[in-house]
């Protein structure tokens, strides 16, 4: 099982090959909308391989409940569990 | 739709002796509009930005080289090689810009930009700007890339940008996007004649007064196994394998087909008065275009070129152009046994007994055959002859088709001072004939 500081450096990589955001900016916090400016198609994107490389399954209606980097810390976690 | 008095350049017949008056726009009328061209781009496989491009095309080179990637071998294809664009699109844009681009809008992109920045607009009434970007197949690599993730990984794996990246107005659409351009994306699609239909677009809109500067191009990225496989497959490519530089020959005896390529032309258009109000440097006017098709058959070309003959004579209609002031032509010439010979019948009928004083240059010999993206590239090239005043090099003609008798350029020559023209044509697969009229200012 990863650590919550492993997924959250796991998905900052994810974010910034898709949007090009320094690994930095990606902070348990932070919105995905407001705070990092990524829209619907890139969230896409990012949850699937997000699912990909820690092995869990984001189903499309829970996408939405992931408003900030720490709700998808902690579903990804959870789900890992 | 449009009064055929208004479009003369759509009208069915044109007789080949037009009086300068006949149907000639007046005052009151927006075709009076005279259209300037004022800024290029391009990315092709003889040089990356325009001026790299032009060096190129007048020395004489060849941007065909065989191909590396292991799917030539894996799929046994019947050709090794193609003429890739010689500066990746990946140089030029950031990784996050292009990861939503398909190649062929990677190079749209590029050689818009370029186009852009060469016209030196820095203010511009945006919804007054609109984009005509073709492009012949499409976002080709995007569509199998994701049927082979589909097929491998399932639906899941298959990425929401997909559609966008795929579809055939995605060029047109991040232009428009890129440089704030709203005033309509258009995409005309009619195969290889594509680039060219899209200055025809261009210059429409700017003369209806739906826009005062259109950025007008065509891109293509097409080089990937299974186009390969499908034009191999109907005989149209060269298979000169063991000597791809030499395999684009237009015009020559021993031609055997054409040679893929890839890359993006982009033109900026501007409405005279426009282009004059901002001081702007202008290369040529866009004199004169027109679209015709063929209606003989889905992809034979009309073995007396009638159809090239009326595109030939509508543009020059058009453009107000007697046969007499044209000093150059950029053939459509792909090197195909039976595409290049019916183009030499239509410039003989439209141009009469003055197609022997006409400098024809054939530039696929060189970057191989950029298929919707060609006739944008091409156009370029024939704004930079008449800018210049040099007509580009044809290279691989060592044993001319006695049946083409044209002066063919093969090394770089001086056009004559004083007012020229110049045509640019091109073909398409379904019978497209388009042609660009390109005079001096």
């Amino acid at each position: 099982m990863a650590s919550n500081e492993e997924i959250l450096a796991g998905l900052a990589e994810i974010v910034n090959e898709e949007t090009g955001l320094a690994t930095e900016a990606v902070e348990m916090d932070k919105s995905f909308t407001e705070d990092l400016d990524i829209d619907s198609i890139s969230m896409m994107t990012i949850v699937v391989n997000a699912e990909e490389k820690f092995g869990v399954r984001i189903p499309d209606e829970e996408v939405k409940n992931l408003k900030t980097v720490g709700d998808a810390v902690s579903f990804i976690s959870n789900a890992q569990a | 739709m449009h009064d055929p008095k208004v479009f003369p350049s759509q009208a069915p017949a044109i007789p080949f002796a037009v009086p300068d008056t006949a149907g000639a726009p007046t005052e009151s009328d927006p075709m009076a509009r005279k259209v300037v061209i004022t800024g290029l781009g391009a990315t092709t496989p003889i040089g990356g930005d325009v001026p790299t491009m032009w060096k190129n095309a007048l020395k004489g080179v060849s941007g065909a080289h065989t191909l590396e990637d292991d799917w030539v071998a894996k799929f046994e294809l019947p050709v090794h090689f193609a003429a890739r664009a010689s500066t990746p699109a990946l140089d030029v844009l950031t990784r996050v810009e292009a990861k939503r681009m398909d190649p062929s809008t990677q190079f749209a992109v590029v050689a818009a930009r370029e186009a852009w920045a060469d016209s030196g607009i820095t203010e511009i009434d945006h919804d007054r700007l609109a984009v005509a970007f073709a492009t012949g197949i499409g976002g080709v690599w995007t569509l199998l890339d994701a049927w082979d993730t589909l097929r491998e990984k399932g639906p899941r794996r298959v990425l929401p940008m997909t559609v966008p990246m795929l579809m055939p107005n995605g060029p047109a659409a991040a232009v428009s996007l890129d440089l704030g351009a709203r005033a309509g994306a258009h995409t005309p699609v009619s195969a290889c004649a594509s680039g060219t239909e899209a200055v025809h677009v261009g210059l429409d809109l700017i003369r209806a007064g739906k826009a005062d500067v259109v950025v007008c191009g065509g891109a293509e990225a097409a080089i990937h196994p299974m186009p390969i496989a499908a034009f191999a497959s109907m005989q149209a490519l060269s298979r000169r394998n063991d000597d791809p530089e030499h395999a684009s020959r237009p015009y020559d005896r021993d031609r055997d087909g054409f040679v893929m390529g890839e890359g993006a032309g982009a033109l900026v258009l501007e409405a005279e008065e426009h282009a004059l109000a901002r001081g702007a440097r202008i290369y040529a006017e866009l004199a004169g275009t027109s679209v015709t098709a063929d209606a003989y058959h889905i992809t034979a070309p009309d073995p007396e070129g009638l159809g090239a003959t009326r595109a030939l004579k509508a543009a020059m209609f058009d453009g107000r152009i007697q046969p007499e002031d044209i000093v150059h032509v950029n053939a459509h010439a792909t090197s195909t046994p039976v595409g290049d010979k019916p183009e030499y019948a239509a410039l003989k009928a439209a141009l009469g007994k003055h197609v022997d004083s006409v400098a024809v240059s054939a530039t696929k010999s060189q970057m191989g055959h950029l298929l919707g993206a060609s006739g944008a590239v091409e156009a370029v090239l024939t704004v930079m002859a008449i800018y210049d005043r040099k007509a580009p090099v044809t290279i691989n003609l060592e044993n001319q088709d006695p049946e083409i008798p044209l002066d063919i350029v093969t090394t770089a020559r001086d056009l004559p001072a004083g007012s020229i023209a110049a045509l640019s044509n091109s073909f398409g697969f379904g019978g497209h004939n388009a042609v660009i009229a390109v005079r001096s200012v």
